[in-house]
């Protein structure tokens, strides 16, 4: 079950001809895949493409009644190498993942894939994390089509635009045999709009089809001599039949006024943001209609020439806008204008920065920076002296907290690191590396658990180094995401045959949590199309790892202390692996809360926990929040004027995790925690025995007051 | 609400009509309904509208952006060309749905003179960088108050939050109705109640919320009159012991104003710890300090003496602990703070995890000592005591044996705890006043210096600890100009962090000079 239900939006994916359609362009590129006759999709979920991902899952009915075949797949490898099915056969094949990252897993099937070439159309589809928001290592997922020779399209973030560049991309990869990737940066991904819809295609051949009538051609297996005969294919045939398609079904697009001394080329991708830049400098309307020519790369790789410097004829200066490092489309630039011994000036990173994204003010500065020297009169008064009387705004950022993700109310995470953190304390500081996951906030305060992460899966290769263990044994931390993306052969196997004396925390939620609670192998959930319930600890035994605790409630904070403890202790050699598993809470309350709610309506007995905090025994220290860092528990300044520092408090988001009580008492804090349970339609003895109690505690009460003096506060 | 009129607008000769809308929310707080709710508005009036957000992990409760601009649909049906983030000042309508939310709107210029609108609440939630630090490290909302008074165009502050729990709803819905009591948008009421109720959830408490948060847009003055004072709490007990806390009571009244501001809660708090002989012994203690004070200074040393002998007087022991939990008041606050009805019933669970300290505490002080000093007695009384102990306060067994802790109060002048925190609290008090003759502001600051004692065992050994360690830095420093000075900075690095690192630092300085 996904955090996000696409029910609804999938009835969107069914709309016909002439319709518009209104929503995310995420959705759109689906139903786009679904008129351009796709035959099969697959992927793995990750910002900004999960929705994609979700959609598809929710969307299976649809899918099979258009004999569409629709794979979660295991990671991003595993989802290139499904696109070996366009290789032989006239199929479309779509797959999704998320860049840098799943470019980088991926690339070895995605080489393999370019190398032999393909016959149906093959899409990848990349969500392009970088800037803002980004979660991940920062880099270009464009060195990849240039080093295995794919095609590239970027098209201008809107729904019209992203959906054309999906039929031009299957049409492009057919006319060249070459895969193409359409990369959507976060924003467009996440973009609404609407487009004018077509009726969904029925794949002419269908996978099954396929498979009755198998195919098979050795001239396309990567071997030699066919490998070097595809190196040479690759640019004698594809590429020149790439560039071909591009000029005739005028991929990349012009704006703007022909003859003018000076002009824009631009990444399709930041075409709203160099729009946006000039309507700023009074040089483009609403509209788009610009005083400035624009030549907007829709195909970012290949560049074709000949359309280059068709655009620069005239021209004296040119600006490149090219976001990220290194400036692949600038080199390339250079390189045609040098070879024809144009004295055109061409900018590009001298102006714009290096590294970053490329945000509203950058674009402004940039831009207002290449006219001042390409054409300074073109430029509004304003611009070129400010002199505007500008009130100085309070400096605020030593004020303003920084605000990083974290772990989320009643999360099952916390009081693993809480347990990490007491654990630090009896041993001194740990080597650990992490992995990828929700488990990553860990390494940020209040915990700083963690120092490391190499990749998806990699948390526990990552300490291969150190697997021959010392005085003390290295800990790593795995999702049970990573676990089953990759960690189970490159990091596990990689542990039980090198007899590592390691440590490795596996924190099973029971979900791909972080990319928004896809179910994987060993998730809980009864799931009809997919094969749930197989326990990690099953896997781990497979490999020969016997030294295996299984943790079920990671809110027993001492429990979980302990058998930490004892995995860093004990004498047994190779690998030892602690599961903790509890579900991740997010996924449990939105499927509980409704659950629980109509029990109360329905006149059952539930139970709801809540925690307190007893304001006169908290002290103030905040010691409880360096172990929790929950939303929920926060601070309140009391009206006492005899108390200094606030107290903490429990809000009405609580969800009764425990943690707070747990860590109260494995690292003996204070008294000041109590956990309240409102049983709602309690059964009549159970009342009766509360009234009974109440009765007596009352009574001891008003014994106690009588004799007494009390100060409070009149309510 | 302010409304900033300084600076003249200056509409994009261009950009017919295009406003630019940018919400920055904590994840959770339901920034993308409010940012859907806004485009359903926009579209359903004729503008062509477009949003943006980069949620990915910062659902998590990360900061998180949405963005939207719309402009109105020409007729021949062309499409503006929105921007997909929003740029600094280039935004016409700021929505912060939390107060350093706005602080760091202000911080990346999307909020300017010429053009914002800013939309506020001004409730916190606290980021854990200021919730861990051992003292107060909660920012300041004032001084973003105030930044923002400067910035923006127009500014609209209220606490949409409270707004939206005490209408049964979330912030998404008070500030959508913020938003449309703003007129900052040019669409009526009618529009955006339409929003909501084609949303389909939760729909009555949304326009209750959406109602509240309209209003408040618009009489916002209501919003800024100052919270009424902090009600005194009052005493209560049977007749013969108000007689004698009244005249108790009359003794503070003839101390200086200054210290029977403080000298009140302090007798209200030692006597609810103990008894009204206590608070003589308080008063004893006061009067002490004030035959030493210096009227011509404001009687600053009384006044914190009042302070923070009442704090070390009415010490966290197990008596006291048990003493609060099993009072009727805390039985009717939980009540009413886990909303409890009549049909209801609650279980309370406590948490307890009593040490060896505590037990040895509890013994009278000769033999407490003699235990607390045998490692033999003191590993017994582990193996018997020291373990997480839930008990069920709302089952009598429980309930009991807390409330017989609790009425230990008799025997608690005998007990080793008691002499400990006397002889330390003697300590304390003996050094500050020495240091009173020669520096009369140190002494006040070395008074201050209990606030660093707090907490429950590891806590308050810690606390201990550093106490100690800005005591003797104060020590090289005594006699320096500036060694008050010092003496409070060493206590607020004291407070900032858990290990004591900012301390450390603090301390090496003193001993590069002195």
């Amino acid at each position: 079950m996904a955090e996000r239900s696409f029910k609804a939006e999938v009835e969107d994916l069914r709309l016909g001809a002439g319709e518009t359609f209104t929503g995310e362009g995420i959705l759109a590129i689906t139903k786009a895949l679904l008129e351009n006759g796709v035959g099969y999709v697959g992927g793995y979920q990750g910002a900004p493409i999960s929705h994609l991902m979700d959609v598809l899952a929710d969307a299976e009915e649809l899918l099979a009644e258009l004999g569409v075949r629709y794979e979660a797949n295991a990671n991003e490898a595993a989802a290139a190498a499904m696109l070996a099915a366009s290789v032989h056969y006239p199929i479309r094949g779509a797959v999704t993942f998320k860049g840098s990252v799943g470019v980088n897993v991926a690339s070895d099937a995605l080489a393999n894939l370019a190398s032999s070439g393909v016959n149906g159309g093959a899409l990848i589809i990349v969500g392009e994390d970088y800037g803002e928001g980004s979660s991940i290592m920062q880099e270009r997922s464009h060195a990849f089509a240039m080093k295995s020779q794919f095609w590239l399209l970027d098209p201008r973030p809107n729904l019209p635009c992203i959906t054309k560049a999906v039929k031009d991309g299957f049409e492009l990869s057919e006319a060249s045999n070459t895969p193409v990737m359409l990369m959507v940066r976060i924003r467009s991904c996440h973009v609404t709009g609407s487009f004018t819809t077509r009726d969904n295609k029925r794949p002419a051949l269908s996978v099954r089809e396929a498979l009755s009538n198998p195919q098979s051609d050795f001239a396309r297996v990567v071997l030699p001599p066919m490998s070097f005969a595809h190196e040479q294919d690759k640019v004698r045939n594809r590429w020149p039949a790439a560039e071909r398609f591009i000029l005739d079904h005028k991929l990349n697009e012009m704006f703007g006024p022909e003859k003018a001394p000076l002009g824009i080329i631009l990444q399709g991708g930041m075409y709203n943001g160099v729009i946006r830049a000039l309507q700023r400098l009074g040089l483009a309307d609403l509209f788009g209609n610009t005083q400035v020519p624009l030549y907007v790369l829709n195909v970012t790789y290949p560049l074709v020439s000949s359309e280059f410097h068709a655009f620069c004829q005239g021209k004296d200066h040119i600006l490149v806008v090219e976001e990220g490092q290194p400036e692949f489309i600038e080199q390339q630039l250079s390189t045609f204008l040098y070879r024809q011994g144009s004295s055109l000036r061409l900018h590009g990173k001298d102006i714009f920065p290096m590294a970053g994204e490329y945000t509203g003010q950058v674009m402004l500065d940039s831009i207002a920076a290449f006219l001042k020297q390409a054409a300074p009169e073109m430029l509004p008064a304003l611009v070129r002296a400010p002199n505007e009387d500008k009130p100085r705004i309070p400096d605020l950022t030593k004020t303003v907290p920084i605000r990083p993700p974290g772990f989320c109310t009643g999360c099952p995470e916390r009081p693993i690191f809480a347990a990490m953190k007491l654990v630090q304390k009896e041993t001194g500081k740990l080597q650990i590396t992490a992995d990828i996951g929700c488990h990553l906030f860990g390494s940020l305060p209040p915990f700083e658990v963690g120092g490391a992460t190499m990749g998806y899966g990699l948390g526990p290769a990552a300490n291969a180094a150190f697997d021959g263990g010392g005085e003390r044994r290295p800990v790593s931390i795995i999702g049970d995401g990573g676990f089953w993306h990759n960690g189970l052969s490159s990091s596990f196997t990689n542990m039980a045959f090198n007899k590592s004396d390691g440590v490795a925390v596996i924190v099973d939620n029971y979900y791909s949590a972080a990319t928004g609670g896809q179910d994987i192998m060993s998730s809980r959930a009864d799931n009809p199309t997919k094969a749930t319930k197989h326990p990690i600890s099953k896997a781990l035994r497979g490999i020969g790892i016997d030294w295996v605790r299984e943790v079920d409630r990671t809110y027993d904070v001492g429990h979980m202390r302990d058998v930490l403890r004892e995995a860093l202790t004990t004498d047994t050699p190779g690998p030892k692996v602690i599961v903790a598993s509890s579900e991740c809470m997010l996924n449990k309350q939105r499927r509980e809360k409704p659950l629980a709610q109509q029990a109360i309506r329905e006149g059952r007995r539930v139970e709801a926990p809540r925690f307190g905090v007893d304001e006169d025994i908290c002290t103030g220290d905040h010691a409880c929040i360096r172990l929790s860092g929950c939303p929920s528990l926060s601070l309140k300044r009391l009206d006492d004027p005899l108390r200094d520092d606030p107290v903490a408090s429990i809000d009405q988001s609580c969800v009764g995790c425990g943690n707070c009580g747990e860590v109260a008492d494995a690292a003996v804090l204070c008294p000041s925690f109590y956990r309240a349970d409102v049983v709602h339609n309690p059964t009549p003895w159970e009342k009766r025995l509360a009234t009974w109690r109440g009765r007596i505690i009352g009574w001891l009460q008003a014994r106690r007051a009588a004799k007494r003096l009390s100060f409070e506060v009149p309510a | 609400m302010t409304l900033h009129e300084g600076f003249t607008p200056r509409p994009d000769a261009a950009l017919g009509g295009i406003i630019k809308l940018a919400i920055l929310a904590v994840g959770g707080q339901g920034g993308g309904v409010l940012t859907g709710w806004i485009e359903a508005v926009a579209r359903a009036n004729g503008y062509a509208a477009q949003a943006t957000s980069v949620a990915g992990v910062s659902q998590r409760t990360g900061a998180t952006v949405y963005y939207v601009e719309m402009a109105p649909m020409p007729a021949d049906g062309a499409m503006p060309v929105f921007s997909l983030q929003p740029a600094a000042g280039d935004v016409d309508i700021m929505v912060t749905a939390e107060m350093m939310e706005a602080g760091r709107s202000i911080i990346r210029g999307f909020v300017t003179p010429d053009r914002t609108t800013l939309i506020t609440s001004t409730h916190r939630a606290l980021a854990v960088s200021e919730k861990m630090v051992p003292g107060d490290g909660i920012a300041d909302s004032d001084e973003v108050m105030a930044a923002a008074a400067i910035a923006a165009r127009r500014f609209i502050a209220a606490d949409f939050d409270r707004l939206a729990i005490a209408n049964g709803s979330v912030i998404s819905a008070s500030l959508l109705g913020a938003l449309a009591g703003s007129g900052a948008l040019p669409f009526g009421r009618d529009a955006y109640e339409a929003a909501i109720r084609a949303g389909g959830k939760g729909i009555e408490g949304s326009l209750r919320a959406f109602a509240a948060g309209f209003e408040a847009a618009q009489a916002p003055q209501q919003q800024d009159e100052p919270a009424a004072p902090p009600k005194a709490p009052v005493a209560k007990g049977p007749a013969a012991l108000l007689a004698q806390w009244h005249r108790l009571q009359s003794r503070v009244a003839a101390l200086p104003a200054p210290v029977a501001e403080l000298a009140l809660p302090g007798l209200q708090k030692v006597v609810g710890f103990q008894n009204l002989a206590y608070g003589e012994t308080y008063l004893a203690r006061l009067d002490a300090v004030l035959a030493q004070d210096d009227p011509a200074l404001g009687h600053a040393l009384t006044r914190e003496a009042a302070k923070y002998i009442a704090n070390a007087m009415a010490y966290d022991d197990v008596i006291r602990v048990a003493d609060l939990k099993t009072r009727g008041s805390r039985s009717a606050r939980i009540a009413r703070e886990m909303g409890l009805r009549d049909q209801n019933v609650l279980q309370l669970t406590e948490f307890f995890h009593p040490r060896a300290e505590e037990i040895a505490g509890l013994l009278p002080a000769r033999l407490g000592a003699r235990v607390q000093a045998d490692p033999k007695w003191m590993s017994r009384l582990t193996r018997w005591f020291d373990k997480g102990r839930r008990l069920r306060s709302d089952s009598l067994t429980a309930f009991v044996t807390l409330y017989l802790i609790g009425g230990l109060r008799f025997w608690r002048p005998r007990t080793l705890r008691h002499a400990q925190e006397v002889a330390h609290l003697d300590r304390w008090l003996a050094l500050a006043l020495g240091y009173r003759a020669t520096d009369y502001a140190l002494a006040v600051e070395v008074i201050r210096c209990r606030r660093l004692v707090k907490g429950y065992s590891d806590t308050h050994a810690r606390g201990l600890s550093k106490f100690d360690r800005v005591i003797d830095a104060i020590a090289l420093v005594a006699g320096r100009d500036d060694a008050a000075d010092w003496a409070r900075r060493l206590r607020e690095a004291a407070l900032r962090d858990e290990e004591g690192k900012a301390l450390d630092g603090a301390i090496q300085t003193i001993r590069s000079f002195a």
